[in-house]
């Protein structure tokens, strides 16, 4: 395997931007997810990588080499498709050897090595069958150990996962997960999931409009998002415009006093609806009265808009747990929320 | 709960939806079999008429013979005009297709400025009267004839020539269908595991693409063994197609020997349909 350097990456469709100053390290072994709103330049990335499309501008190197002139072919990338796209005409095993075949790979080195990559994803009881034999999570499996049967420098997958009902796309998730692992592969993986890129990656990189908008751990993330951006699209989270009227005192628009930690300029600050109490928590130093507006029973939660007193919405959760089992949490209903200012999180606009 | 209710509303109106269903289906049966009778009569009529023992066909028919299987069988110029028709027709589809499908490659893949006219283009041939187009090639040839200083009217080529320009539009139109059908990702898998474009197109588009190719070269096949028109002005002397052969011998018979070698005709195209339906589904492809 082998680390990518993406430089500068711009591509332009005609006048229309897709993709402008993108610029990615991918270190040997790591698994980096695109994440994105549908049209943000995740596949057009992806593809600049595999080599399908041409670049207007920037570098991309697979290892010490600049492959962006580099035909498709050459660049032994393992991509995997989101519609399988297996050869219908051949069955599994064939399938597997057509890469194998191409880089003339053969006799019982080709044999041991359709062996390796169709037992790796538990497909070996199958190879004499066709794809059209298989369920698509079968297929896609297929398609995996196709990818990898050529031992390539990079791993791309497009959305790999968004054919598979919900149950089987986490099973196939957790399967690449750890094969990428395994196996040590520099890999790519292209979602606009956000449950399904904060399961899988190392890193992710947060798309937008054809740029960049943060990239880090899911950890960093979701709990330090750069933007408003990145904080709407990742998760939940309250917001209220403002200003700071003193170090580490907020005031929203509607007139809501909130203790945040100390910030330089903010114009706008968030929280996460789990990081709210229910009642007036010891260590929270922001509590508020506020009437419940609605709340939605999720099972393990109940998602509930509460207006406070200038007419702020804050957005919080309650676990299903034991102890609120018995709060009557009914529209109209007054209630008490607290949470820490330190849980709070500022932007500059 | 709910199943109990819907199975119960189910049984109540059940009755009168089956009652217009079983009208409703048997109207369409006999709908269907009326096309058929339509469509398959005239064939019925000329294998039946081939038995007739009458030289002057009249119905009833005063006996039946094989005669005129005989009689077709000896003309000279039916079975000359049986394998040169066979020649064109193979010789024809095959380049038609050779030609056919690097045309559909090229206008559905690359889109290039103006594919739309070339496919139109392409396909105009089904669109004008033979007849016009017969003398137009007509004109054409022996204007060439001057400058290259060759024959061509009356040639084997120049049949060959003509014939293709009826086969490239089934060609075209099939496998261009055939094409838009096909997952672009599964020849960029192909291309992403190694392959040159020419490998991707030879190992995995290729084979897809079958089907659409085996009826492409059908119906090719089939347009240029029956084409009567277009060859009218361009066969040389003592050399002509089958149609033209029946055509020339329906100038002054009238006898049941056509409708022998009518019949000879559909058993053989409808063997060839019929073999090739055993490869390729031809409801699935047409
Ligand atoms: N071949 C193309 N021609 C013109 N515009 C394109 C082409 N491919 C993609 N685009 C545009 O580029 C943008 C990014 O597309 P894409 O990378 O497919 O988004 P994503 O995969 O994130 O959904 C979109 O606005 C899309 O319309
Ligand atoms: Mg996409």
């Amino acid at each position: 395997m082998s680390k990518v350097s993406i430089n500068k990456l711009k591509k332009q469709f005609g006048d229309a931007v897709a993709l402008e100053d993108f610029s990615l390290e991918i270190a040997d072994g790591e698994l980096v997810a695109f994440l994105g709103p549908s049209g943000c330049g995740k596949t057009t990335t992806l593809r600049m990588i595999a080599g399908f499309i041409e670049p207007t501008a920037g570098s991309i190197h697979i290892g010490e080499t600049d492959v962006t002139n580099l035909p498709v072919h050459k660049r032994n990338t393992g991509m995997v498709f989101q519609r399988y796209a297996l050869f219908p005409h051949m069955t599994v095993a064939q399938n597997v050897s057509f890469g194998l075949e191409m880089h003339n790979v053969s006799g019982k080195e080709r044999d041991s090595r359709i062996a390796t990559a169709l037992d790796m994803v538990r497909m070996t009881s199958f190879r004499d069958r066709y794809p059209r034999q298989l369920s698509g999570g079968q297929q896609q499996r297929v398609a995996i150990a196709r990818a990898l049967a050529i031992q390539p420098k990079v791993f791309l997958l497009d959305e790999p996962l968004s054919n598979l009902d919900a149950k089987l796309r986490v099973e196939v998730r957790e399967e690449i997960r750890s094969l990428q692992q395994n196996l040590g592969l520099t890999t790519v993986f292209v979602t606009h999931d956000q449950e399904e890129a904060l399961a899988i990656s190392d890193r992710m990189a947060i798309m937008y409009n054809g740029r960049v908008q943060q990239i880090g751990s899911p950890k960093e993330l979701y709990d330090s998002p750069s933007n408003h951006f990145v904080a709407d699209f990742l998760g939940r989270m309250s917001f209220f415009k403002g200003n700071l009227v003193a170090n580490g005192r907020f005031v929203s628009e509607a007139g809501t006093n909130i203790q945040v930690a100390s910030g330089q300029k903010v114009g706008r600050i968030g929280i996460r609806p789990e990081r709210i109490n229910v009642g007036a928590h010891p260590e929270s130093d922001n509590v508020f009265d506020g009437w419940v507006e609605s709340a939605a029973y999720l099972g393990s939660l109940i998602d509930i808009r509460l207006r406070l007193q200038g007419g702020d919405i804050l957005n919080l959760h309650v676990p299903n747990n034991a102890s609120s089992a018995n709060t009557a949490i009914a529209p109209g209903s007054p209630l008490v929320a607290s949470f820490r200012s330190s849980d709070c999180v500022l932007f500059a606009e | 709960m709910s199943s109990v209710a819907a199975s119960n509303i189910s049984a109540a109106t059940a009755p009168k939806v089956r009652r217009r269903v079983r009208w409703s289906s048997l109207l369409h049966r006999v709908f269907v079999c009326m096309m058929y009778f339509f469509m398959l009569s005239p064939l019925i009529f000329v294998v039946w008429m081939s038995f007739f023992v009458d030289a002057i066909p009249h119905f009833p028919p005063s006996g039946y013979t094989l005669k005129w299987y005989e009689s077709a069988w000896q003309n000279s110029s039916f079975m000359n005009g049986l394998v040169l028709s066979f020649q064109v027709a193979a010789v024809a589809s095959i380049t038609g297709v050779i030609l056919g499908v690097a045309a559909a490659l090229g206008i559905v893949r690359n889109g290039f400025l103006g594919s739309k006219f070339v496919n139109t283009l392409l396909l105009s041939p089904l669109l004008i009267p033979g007849i016009v187009a017969g003398i137009a090639i007509y004109l054409f040839y022996m204007r060439a004839e001057n400058v290259l200083d060759t024959d061509i009217v009356g040639t084997f080529g120049g049949l060959v020539i003509a014939h293709v320009c009826l086969t490239i539009p089934w060609t075209v139109r099939l496998v261009s269908t055939g094409m838009a059908g096909l997952d672009p990702s599964i020849e960029e898998a192909a291309r992403n595991l190694g392959a040159s474009s020419w490998a991707a197109f030879r190992r995995v588009t290729l084979p897809m693409l079958r089907p659409s190719i085996v009826a492409a070269s059908l119906f090719s096949f089939i347009v240029s063994f029956e084409n009567l028109e277009l060859s009218l002005a361009l066969v040389g002397p003592g050399k002509t197609t089958l149609p033209i052969a029946i055509m020339q011998y329906l100038e002054f018979n009238l006898d049941p020997t056509i409708a022998a070698v009518s019949a000879v005709q559909i058993l053989l195209l409808g063997i060839v349909m019929l073999v090739t339906d055993r490869f390729v589904k031809l409801s699935q492809v047409v």
